[in-house]
């Protein structure tokens, strides 16, 4: 049990805030919009304030408990900006990611936001096992 | 200073990403890895999530109103259309090469990684992509 306290505690901070910030605002916390809106408007103002708010959330939970910063991610700097834009550029055409379709969207009962989800989680799975067996096989 | 809930409710968020380990790429990877040496512990963060968005969301949309604002603003799009479905698709590529949603890739730039800079300059750029090729078809409703 342990070991999924700090998940699902987590896990019900970022409900929590999500729900605090259609509550007060009535915006949805979807991340990528939010993003994309610090970077190119509309509405700069409370977006780059909540983007701003997660770089120093992260920060302060490491202070404030004493967990380990993650380690730098594995992979070469081409890797990183590809899949940046990937993620960027997929973000975009579907109209959100893990937090707006995958806790907002189901959240609201939305069918297209289900489907969304569904189909984000099964290509992470199909490229985490398409990466392994291809670094399994070159190694 | 009227938008301060989306600092405070950042924050949170921001707190509840690092707690969970949703900022941690080898476990994210290793949470994708179902075929493989499957950790399932992330599972647990979309469950509290979860819980929580689909016990809230129902009952605060309801009201006439936000409290600090005059309207909810909500997507309206609920076709399930092809940019829906190849724009996740190619999201999940990205998630699954390297480890980081959007959410998880900003508030790592606390770690100070070089390459985290550089994911998330991609995912910018990304995102200017798509909206110059006129991919985005989100909509809210005001």
């Amino acid at each position: 049990m342990e070991e999924f306290f700090e998940p699902i505690a987590g896990g019900i901070l970022i409900g929590i805030a999500s729900m605090g910030l259609l509550a007060t605002l009535g915006r949805v916390a979807g991340i990528s919009s939010i993003a994309w809106g610090a970077f190119a408007g509309p509405d700069r103002e409370w977006r780059l304030l909540f983007v701003m708010g997660l770089v120093a959330g992260a920060a302060i939970l490491h202070t404030l408990t004493g967990n380990p910063i993650p380690s730098a991610p594995e992979g070469s700097l081409p890797l990183a900006v590809i899949a940046g834009l990937l993620v960027g550029f997929g973000t975009r055409m579907g109209s959100g990611c893990t937090s707006g379709h995958g806790i907002c969207g189901i959240g609201r009962l939305s069918l297209r936001s289900l489907v969304a989800t569904c189909v984000f989680m099964a290509t992470g799975i199909i490229t985490v096992l398409v990466m392994r067996t291809l670094m399994e096989t070159l190694l | 200073m009227k938008h301060w809930p989306a600092l405070l409710t950042g924050l949170i968020f921001g707190a509840g990403l690092a707690l969970s380990g949703m900022t941690n790429t080898t476990k994210v990877i290793g949470f994708l890895d179902v075929f493989g040496a499957w950790d399932p512990d992330l599972m647990f963060v979309m469950g509290g999530a979860l819980v929580v968005s689909l016990g809230a969301t129902p009952w605060i949309i309801a009201w006439t109103q936000p409290l600090l604002a005059e309207a909810f603003s909500l997507p309206i799009n609920k076709s399930i259309d092809k940019q829906l479905i190849i724009g996740g698709a190619l999201f999940g590529i990205g998630w699954g090469l390297w480890g980081y949603c959007p959410g998880p890739a900003i508030a790592s730039l606390a770690y100070g990684h070089e390459s985290t800079i550089a994911f998330c300059a991609a995912m910018i750029l990304g995102m200017w992509l798509a909206g110059k090729l006129g991919l985005n078809t989100s909509r809210l409703n005001s």
